[in-house]
């Protein structure tokens, strides 16, 4: 085989990983925002709240992903309670464990990333809001929640940008997304520097059109600067 | 001149002797990469020895060959990329020589031979299943048809486990294409998985098997056929680049004379408890 | 209880404990942190000058640096460098007349692959914390005509530094984790280290919870040290101290 053909047909292999890797990304996104969102709940409602969250956030994001990823897959296998709780059957498989790891994960910094959002919320904007006569809930619901997100939406794209690389993490527990059918075609080939080169473009590819997306985005939501050039780099750091 | 152009010429002129020469045609002193999670052919201790019948046969053949071995721990799957990166000059590392490897590296002569075969949880109805410990050799194409194809029965609907990179892995892929299987990165993560009841057998080399068991305390049993040949190799040698006949001559002199005098013999029932020494 | 006592005899200093062993791989992991940290600030003050140049090359150079480094999981970009960068070195050594091949340890590897993609963040923080500076305090430099290169030690550089500290926090909390992912290339730091100890004892979720503790120690300490850092930076600026 011709090396530009193996190197086409490498491509094509690895094409097959992207629709897992993305839904790795989406399904742990996804569920991470929801539990970031009960987190922030959490936070506002009392001390301890607070403390408990601090407290999670910081375990998360203080440690390395694949430990906790090793801890969730062969760890939490080995202990009796959980393989006879109702639990078991999503973290028998590698891909609920691949999934609790990074939604986990991703709620740590995601609630760092709403709280952000929150304190950038104008007082001014809150009190207009309940003195039109909202309640707490509906102002929250209306006006805080709203400019936050669009106030967060940058640190948020980072954010999945940095989950899309971190899928990368899954091969290790056995699933076949983009690096794991990578490592298998480099066990066949043993050409390492070729495959793994290809799965980085393709890993490129997806992110700067996820960071395209968002830029739109991020624009519709904002239309008071529109016609105001942005300078703000492709991923915030 | 300026300091930061000082420094620059100094590094310039020291980088070629910082690349210590590795001399191509006089072997004094080899790097080895073993993967050292792969007992009892080698393993990491607390204090970051490895131990195993390779690091004892290692330092047979070393002495033999008059040369000066220092170990390199790499991860398995890249222990062959490493090899072709330059990383270091030899693979010892339970590693078979197939057809397919050869096509990149090339051999030592083998210094240990072990089938392939099962290890499923004591009381699994696998053990049944995949019937008696009966030697197989893959060459020998009806009984190895046969023999495949019954295992293949026996593991419809359930989970196999093999090592990623190794015989076993393409051995699964070749003659049981429809069983699922699930790729791992090192022997022990099998074994976990299997005592977790994530899979439902495992299909590894009987040597490696053999720490499997002893640290499972009777919870792990081996079953079924033990194959042997074909695209499971001819045994374990070492891995070396390509065109390197002076490097493969000290290393297989040094092997046969371990092989001549029992050497192997008596590292292989030490920590194997079987003679592996590898036939012609 | 019993499991409490199995749990510190193994990761104790006995005989059979991994206490010892677990300690030297967390001295490797600051260790191979602190070099890549090093090797970050190097790439990073590159690639900021290189972005706040003039020239289109140096610009689009730096451009493609950050995205690529940013865009492409870790873990490739280690494997990357580990099984491609001793082929480029043996290529350069090769052309001063050596024979052979030119091998790179883990540590070396594990060092310049993370510093190299930490240097693409750093880039942006030194960037930012650059453009903080207030122009007035470069005007008034260049009116009492300091030179450029009295300029940048005087004023540039201090003020960076103090803007940037934050933002180099956030890296270096990014090295420490990063450098989990180097095992790969075979140094025996925590994430190695828990790994082997894992495959010998079988004690899976007792070493992954240590491992992770390590880290989280590691965090601790390393996050005072940067906040008494931004405190001292910060020293006669009321009201912009941060804690």
């Amino acid at each position: 085989m011709t090396r530009l053909a193996f190197l086409w047909d490498t491509f094509l292999q690895l094409l097959a990983g992207v629709p897992v890797t993305l839904s790795l990304v989406a399904v742990s996104v996804a569920l991470g925002g929801l539990l970031a969102l009960a987190l922030t709940g959490i936070r506002r409602a009392s001390r301890l709240g607070e403390w408990a969250v601090s407290a999670y956030v910081f375990a998360l994001r203080g440690s390395p992903l694949l430990i906790q990823i090793f801890l969730i897959y062969y760890g939490f296998g080995q202990i009796g309670w959980i393989r006879s709780s109702f639990l078991w059957p999503f973290l028998r498989e590698p891909w609920w464990c691949a999934i609790t790891a990074l939604a986990l994960n991703t709620a740590a910094y995601q609630a760092e990333v709403l709280r952000g959002g929150l304190n950038a919320v104008p007082k001014g904007a809150v009190e207009a809001a309940r003195v039109c006569g909202m309640g707490r809930a509906m102002a929250f619901r209306r006006i805080v929640l709203p400019i936050a997100i669009r106030q967060a939406l940058p640190a948020y794209t980072s954010e999945v940008v940095i989950m899309v690389k971190a899928t990368s993490l899954a091969s290790i527990i056995t699933l076949f997304e983009i690096t794991g059918i990578a490592h298998s075609i480099v066990s066949e080939t043993f050409r390492a520097f070729e495959v793994l080169s290809i799965a980085g473009l393709i890993y490129l590819a997806i992110n700067f059109t996820l960071t395209r997306a968002f830029r739109r985005l991020e624009i519709r939501l904002t239309p008071q600067s529109r016609g105001r050039p942005t300078d703000r780099p492709v991923s915030k750091a | 001149m300026s300091k930061l152009a000082r420094l620059a010429i100094a590094v310039v002129a020291v980088l070629p002797l910082a690349a210590a020469p590795a001399l191509a045609k006089e072997w004094t002193t080899i790097k080895v990469a073993t993967e050292a999670a792969f007992p009892p052919f080698n393993s990491a201790t607390p204090d970051g020895k490895v131990v195993g019948f390779e690091p004892d046969l290692l330092v047979e053949i070393c002495s033999r060959a008059k040369l000066t071995c220092e170990t390199v721990i790499q991860e398995w799957k890249g222990i062959i990329p490493g090899l072709l990166a330059g990383k270091y000059d030899a693979i010892m590392s339970g590693m078979s020589v197939t057809p397919k490897r050869q096509e990149v590296i090339d051999f030592s002569i083998p210094y240990t031979n072990s089938p392939s075969t099962y290890a499923v949880l004591k009381g699994s109805p696998l053990i049944a299943a995949l019937g008696e410990p009966k030697r197989v050799m893959l060459p020998e194409e009806a009984a190895a048809k046969a023999s495949t194809a019954a295992d293949a029965k026996a593991l419809a609907g359930k989970l196999l486990a093999v090592q990623t990179a190794t015989i076993q892995a393409d051995f699964a892929k070749t003659y049981m294409p429809d069983v699922k299987t699930r790729v791992y990165e090192t022997t022990q993560e099998e074994d976990l998985d299997l005592k977790a009841g994530r899979i439902d057998a495992i299909f590894a080399s009987a040597s490696s098997l053999v720490a499997t068991l002893e640290q499972s305390n009777g919870e792990i049993v081996l079953a079924g056929p033990k194959y042997y040949g074909g695209l499971l190799g001819i045994g374990s040698a070492f891995g070396i680049q390509k065109d390197q006949p002076e490097l493969k001559a000290k290393l297989d002199a040094a092997i046969a004379s371990c092989i001549a005098d029992g050497t192997v013999k008596r590292l292989a029932e030490k920590w194997f408890h079987v003679d592996t020494t590898p036939r012609p | 209880m019993d499991g409490l006592v199995a749990y510190f005899t193994l990761i104790g200093f006995g005989p059979t404990g991994w206490g010892v062993p677990l300690l030297r791989a967390a001295t490797m992991t600051v260790a191979v942190s602190l070099a890549a940290f090093g090797v970050g600030i190097v790439f990073g003050v590159f690639g900021c000058w290189a972005k706040l140049s003039k020239s289109v090359v140096a610009q689009s150079a730096a451009a493609v640096y950050t995205t690529v480094l940013r865009g492409v999981p870790d873990l490739l970009v280690i494997y990357l460098l580990y099984f491609g960068g001793s082929q480029a070195i043996g290529a350069i050594a090769r052309t001063f007349g050596h024979q052979g091949f030119f091998g790179l340890n883990g540590f070396v590897v594990g060092m310049m692959a993370v510093g190299i993609i930490s240097g693409a963040y750093q880039t942006e923080v030194l960037r930012g914390a650059y453009l903080a500076i207030p122009k007035g305090e470069l005007e008034a430099a260049r009116v009492a005509s300091m030179g450029r290169l009295l300029m940048l030690r005087r004023i540039i550089a201090p003020q960076t530094l103090r803007f940037a500290l934050p933002g180099m926090g956030n890296v270096w909390q990014l090295i420490l984790k990063e450098s989990a992912l180097i095992s790969v290339v075979g140094l025996i730091e925590i994430m190695n280290q828990t790994r082997l100890a894992v495959g010998r004892t079988g004690a899976a979720f007792s070493f992954y919870i240590t491992g992770a503790i390590l880290f989280l120690v590691i965090t601790t300490f390393s996050g005072a040290a940067f906040r008494r850092a931004e405190a001292w930076a910060m020293r006669g600026m009321a009201g912009r101290v941060r804690q």
